[in-house]
Formats: structure tokens, sequence, C-alpha cells
């Protein structure tokens, strides 16, 4: 080892055990926020230094790691995560989100369902729920132990009296097991339910916060409602412009400076498969 | 006939120290349901420890809080779980702050303020919740087309009102209070008494008033206790104990009192 | 009906060099039901104090008082409780309610603590009002804004909504005119007529012959003051 220049995806052992402890007992408790000692990563805080060590901690050499952020594979963070690990791991990469053991994500779920044998790394920036009701990290770490979430609904019933309906687009919290409140992190409410019952391992890590919670396979994850204001995974009414998908959920792209612009997949490997297949949207060159 | 009935709450020997120094001691009484119980004496007399002893949020280092739960009939709540004890102060309890902002949520709409205690144990129809917070809005006075502001855009009396409303949304049968009235204008004061005396009386509620006026103890409280000291020293039905005060300290309290 | 038995009272000053006054030493009364008892004495002899000690508002020092079934010299808060909403009624001389709350309801308020039907309690209320002759058009407003001759009609009313088997008058016609006068004593002749037992306080002379059957002095009660 003394002649790499780093450890086997950048963390040393003794950091990726005490990582991987938190990760199992997050996996064991689904839902429960699991404090671990967060390291100084090279990026600053914000750019997903909880999901990379939490990646780092889960690579073997083996694993063929993609990393999306907001869904695309190409811009810098992604990139940049990507470039990092296979440095320091030398490990193959992806974008296939099919081929991949190992996703890394900020802010999305892929649109192509996961599968066993696949683990989902969500970058996650405040992991409590509570916090912008609760600004007390005593009083909400007493509230999950105690079930006390009657303010989370406050959060929703304050939505629809402002809004006329449950506003919450992204970071929109989940019960999962009928048990903890979780953040499922700033994805959008469309990609909700995804993660439920869904047949991949999903690790959230925070790095500033300290935080691991993790969703082991088949998790049944339910979004907060009300009866008379039910959950509802939007998305804009539109089809791809560029692959003519119906089901997926779409960026807006402002493409001139005279109003015009185009929706296209957020997930640009699903619309990149999609195009291969010969699909195309109104917008195709 | 009423005398068979049993205590809603039996305060058994409370005791609280803060190192050397006593907070409260000996401290014993029932309390039976309807039944409003004022607790006064000078800053410093130990009646907010013995008030925040009782309602679960100071642990007292002697004596038992025993409150006849619906389900289960007496139970000592100092040594009830932390669970039980949370989900007492969510639905058969409610404790209405001196500051109202120490009991409301600011950044919360007077609506979620009613609801939360609604959500807290269940509810999940957004309707029935907004009607319920509006007809409670109606009863402590509040106009209903406020539901949607702030409650840092209330004055001080419609704050203190709303505390109220959000605490007994969810039909309690014991309220602690502590100086409820405090810091508000006299004639807001009357408001507010009058509507507390109303609402105690239309819901059969009992109550324990933590106060220093002995003008609000008149008008609402059925007895009184006089501390000092971390010690009750005297108490009685209301009228007896300050028209007709045996301890010198009570005395003292009713002479000290400028009269209108 | 009510039945004092070698009652003492001093009132102990703690903060005036303890010094004690003794006020009464061994009173004795007993009032049937259906008779109406005048206390008299000059004035500070005192006939307030023990119509106090009575309702339970001061406490007796020596001996015994029972109205009813209740032992007042040895009751809880509660049991004088029960006895003030069920047995025992006062009119006082003075008018003590809660700011801003409605005349009929000030009024009513002894017959809802009873459990009687809000309407039928307001109707009663009502009825009263008008024979005291109190303008309908101040039922709604607060008593605490009236002359002091309305206010004493007010606390007349309320005192007579509820039938008490037992009532206490201090000075029920000070301050009225004859017409209302008239109507108290009617009022005061209807309770005993219907077995009230009733001790009263009654400078007016005149009403006192008229519908009290004894007089007591309390004067007699009165200890021989050390210097």
């Amino acid at each position: 080892m003394t002649d790499q220049p780093y450890n086997f995806a950048y963390l040393d052992e003794q950091t990726k055990r005490m990582i991987r402890r938190a990760i199992l007992k997050g996996l064991a408790i689904p839902g429960y926020q699991v404090p671990f000692a967060s390291r100084e990563m090279p990026m600053p805080y914000g750019w997903g230094t909880g999901g990379v060590q939490v990646s780092a901690a889960v690579l073997t050499p083996s694993d063929r790691f993609k990393v999306i952020d907001q869904g695309a594979d190409d811009t810098t963070n992604a990139v940049s995560i990507r470039n990092f690990f296979r440095r320091t791991a030398g490990i193959e990469v992806t974008t296939k989100t099919t081929d991949a053991t190992v996703i890394q994500t900020r802010h999305r779920v892929p649109e192509t369902a996961l599968h066993a044998g696949q683990v989902l790394v969500y970058q996650v920036p405040i992991p409590e729920p509570l916090r912008f009701l609760e600004p007390r990290e005593t009083e909400t770490r007493k509230m999950h132990a105690l079930e006390d979430y009657g303010l989370m609904h406050v959060k929703l019933y304050e939505d629809i009296s402002r809004h006329g309906h449950i506003a919450t687009a992204y970071a929109y919290p989940v019960k999962v097991e009928g048990r903890y409140v979780m953040d499922p992190s700033p994805i959008p409410k469309f990609d909700n339910p995804k993660v439920s019952d869904c047949p991949a391992i999903q690790l959230f890590g925070a790095g500033r916060e300290q935080r691991i919670y993790a969703l082991p396979p088949y998790t049944r994850v339910v979004s907060l409602d009300f009866e008379d204001h039910p959950f509802e995974a939007s998305k804009a009414d539109h089809p791809c412009g560029l692959c003519g998908a119906e089901d997926s959920y779409l960026d807006e792209v402002i493409t001139d400076d005279a109003g015009g612009r185009m929706f296209v997949c957020s997930d640009t490997d699903f619309c990149e498969t999609r195009q291969a297949a010969g699909h195309r949207g109104k917008d195709a060159a | 006939m009423s005398e068979h009935t049993q205590p809603l709450l039996s305060v058994r020997d409370i005791a609280k120290r803060y190192g050397s120094h006593i907070g409260c001691t000996d401290v014993s009484f029932d309390l039976y349901p309807g039944e409003v119980m004022g607790i006064v004496g000078e800053s410093g007399s130990g009646k907010s420890t013995l008030l925040n002893c009782m309602a679960g949020h100071l642990t007292p280092d002697n004596g038992q809080v025993i409150f006849d739960t619906r389900a289960d009939g007496p139970r000592d709540t100092v040594t009830m779980s932390e669970p039980e004890r949370r989900m007492l102060a969510r639905t058969d309890w409610a404790f209405v702050h001196q500051h109202a902002r120490d009991g409301l949520r600011m950044g919360v709409s007077a609506g979620g303020n009613v609801g939360e205690r609604l959500m807290a144990v269940g509810a999940r129809h957004y309707g029935d919740i907004r009607d319920k917070a509006t007809d409670w809005l109606d009863r402590v006075e509040i106009a209903p087309d406020r539901i949607d502001d702030r409650p840092a855009t209330f004055s001080g009396g419609m704050q203190q009102r709303l505390q109220i409303a959000r605490n007994l949304v969810t039909g309690p049968r014991l309220v602690f209070m502590d100086e409820p009235t405090g810091g508000l204008d006299v004639s807001v004061q009357a408001r507010l008494l009058d509507l507390l005396r109303g609402l105690v009386r239309d819901m059969g509620l009992s109550a324990i008033i933590v106060t220093h006026d002995l003008a609000v103890v008149r008008l609402l409280a059925d007895r009184l206790m006089v501390m000092k000291s971390g010690h009750v020293v005297e108490q009685g039905l209301t009228d007896q104990v300050l028209d007709d005060p045996q301890h010198g300290y009570t005395q003292l309290l009713v002479s000290s009192v400028l009269q209108v | 009906m009510i039945e004092i038995e070698n009652l003492s009272k001093a009132f102990t000053l703690h903060n005036q060099g303890g010094a004690t006054i003794r006020v009464m030493e061994g009173a004795n009364l007993s009032v049937q039901k259906g008779e109406c008892v005048a206390l008299v004495g000059a004035s500070g002899a005192g006939k307030s104090t023990l119509m106090r000690m009575i309702y339970g508002n001061y406490l007796a020092e020596h001996g015994s008082i029972r109205v009813g079934r209740t032992v007042v010299t040895d009751a809880s808060p509660r049991d004088i409780l029960t006895m003030r909403r069920d047995v025992l009624g006062y009119v006082s001389q003075f008018l003590r309610v809660v700011p801003r709350v409605p005349t009929l309801d000030v009024v009513a308020e002894p017959l809802l603590a009873v459990g009687t039907p809000r309407d039928l309690a307001r109707d009663r209320a009502a009825e009263l009002l008008e024979r005291l002759n109190i303008p309908q058009t101040l039922w709604g407003l607060s008593p605490t804004t009236f002359s002091g001759g309305e206010q004493q009609r007010v606390n007349i009313a309320r005192g007579f909504t509820h039938d008490y088997p037992a009532l206490l008058l201090d000075e029920p016609t000070a301050s009225l005119d004859a017409t209302n006068r008239a109507v108290v004593l009617d009022l005061i002749g209807a309770a005993k007529a219907r077995g009230a037992a009733i001790v009263g306080i009654f400078h007016d002379e005149a009403a006192r012959d008229q519908v009290c059957d004894r007089e007591i002095d309390v004067t007699a009660f009165t200890p021989v003051r050390a210097a």
C-alpha cells in the first residue's frame, strides 16, 4: 500500500470500517439517522462529501461506478466524482444505469428500474426532515424516538393553506416502514414512488451534517399526505422533446431569448438509450 | 354524590432541590374533575418549579404526580415512560405558557398552530383540521379570516388566546397555566379571564394556575395554595384564604394589593 | 337547617406584632326551614363576620356551623363549594363578577352551575330581572357598568334564581326604591314559603318586621375587648 499515493477509494481502512458500521446500523434501522465521524474530503461541503464517503466505503475493485447529478452523467460534479474514484480506486466507470453496480446520485432516482445487487448512494444536504420546523437537534431526535410527528404534517398543512395544494415539490417527506419520517434528499417528489419497494440498496450520506441513513431492499416508503389532499408524483405535462418519453421526469431547457423552450428527460442515460432504440421526440434533430 | 368521584390529579410529597437550594418541598394535594386551583406566591417561591414538576417538564427529586388516565386509571406520571408522558401532554394535558412565544410556533400560521395537536394524534383530513381550527379561533375570539396569518402579526392578547386554542383543541382534561395573564394590558386580561372561565366551565376542565395576581385567582380559582420559599404556607378555598388569611405571609400578600 | 354552636372567632395580625383581635365568642344560632332570622346589633358587633363564617368565607376558631348536611367548620374546600352551589345562597352588598359577562348570564349562572339547561336558566334569569325592573336593554351588558342600585338588584336576582334551601341576605333592601323593595320582600316571603332557611342583616326596620320571624342580637356574642 505504501507505494501508492492513496488507499483504495481514497479513505483509509479504519475510516471505511467506521462508515460501514454506520451503514449497517442504518440498514438495520431503516430511516434512522446514524451519526458518523464525517471526514474532510478533497471537495467543498455541499458537493457531495457525504455521498462520496458512503461510496468510498462500499466500493470494491470489481464494481462499476456511475455518478449522476440531477439525472445527468455529464455535469461538472458528476464528472469530477467519477474521475475521483477512477483515479483513487482504479475502478471501472459507466453511464449505463443497468450496467452500474454502485450509483451515486444528486437529486434524482434513475428512470430505469434498479435491480437487486445495485447500490444507490444519495447525496444529502440536510438529513433532518423536521429541521425547518424545529431547530433544536436534541428535540428532533426526541421526536423521532417518540414518533412525535405531528409537526411534519403541520408543514404540509401550511403548504395547502398557502398554495391550495401541497406545494412541496422536492425533498418530500416520507415515512419508512410505518416508523421513521425521513427526508429522501432533494429528489423531485416524482421520484418518491421509486424509493419504495426498490430491489436495490439505498444509502444516504450527509457529510456536513455527519449523518448516514439507509433503506434495505424492498422497504416500504410512504409519502406523507392528507386524506383529502393525497400525494401526487407530478411532473411537467409534456413528452420528452428528444426521445418522446411520456413517463420520465423532465427538465425545462430555454433554447433562445425569444421564449423558445423544450422539455427533455433529466435522466440523460434513459433518454439516450431510448433514442438509440429509435424513439424520437418532436424537437429531435 | 360528587364526594365519591376520585381525584383527577393527586400530588404527593413533591420535592425538587437545586443543589442545596429548595425549589419546592412537601407539596401534596388532590385536584378533582372540574376544579380550578390557583398557586400564588412571589417570584422564587417555588410555584413555577412545582408547576413544571407536575407537568413533567422537570423531574421531581421525590414524590408522585398521580393522574387518572382515561385508559388505565390512576398512574404516577413521574415514573411513567417518556412516550406515555408525551402522549398525555398532547392529549389530556395542556400547558399555557406565560409568554405566548414559548407556547406557539411563531413561523407557522394560526391554523397550523391550532391543528398541530390534532395532527399529532393522527388527524389526516385537511378539511376537518381546518374546520376545527376555524371553530377554535372563533371560540377564542379571533376572526376566522386570520387563520392563515402568522402569530407574529397578532397582538399580545391574541397570541395568548391562540395559545389557549392550540392547547384546548384536543379536549384536554387538565390545563397547567403559568401566569396566563402576565404581561397583558388590564383590559386584555379581563377578556382573557372571562374566556378562560367560560371554557373551564363549558368543557368541565380542571386547571392549575400559577400566578402572582390575586385578582386572577379570585375570579378563576376555586381553591388556592400560597407558597413561600418552596413551602406551601396556606391552602384552602380561594375567597376564604384571601378574605381571612391565617398565615402571616398570606396576610402580607393580601394587604399589599392596591385596592381599586 | 342552619345550626351554630359555641362559635368563636379571632383575627391574628401577624404583621402587626401578632396582635389578636377577638371578635366573637360563644355564638349559638339555630334556623329552621321556612324561618327568617335577622341579625341585629351595632355596626362592628359581628353580624357580617357571622354571615361570612356561615358561608365558609371566614374560618371559625372554635365551635361548629352546620348548614343542611354540611359541617362548614370541618368541611374541605370541595364540600364547601358543593354546599354553595346546591344549598346555600348568598346575596352580598357587593357585586363581584368577571368583567364583560352579560347581566343575563351573570344571573343565570347559579342555575347553570347546578346543571339547568341554558335556555331554562336564561328564562328564569330574564323573569327575575324583569320583576326587579332591570330594563331589558341592559341585560346584554356587563353589570359592572351599572349604578349601585342596579347592581344590587342584579345581585338579588342572582341569589334567587336557584331555589337554595338556605339563604344569607346582607342588606337586601338597601338602596332600593319602594317598588323594588316590595319585590325583594315578596321574593324573600316566597323563599320562606317554599321552606328556605334565611339569615339576614336588615337595617331597614320595616322590612325586617315584615319578613323576619326572630331577631338575634349579635352583641351578646361580642367578647369584651381587651385593650
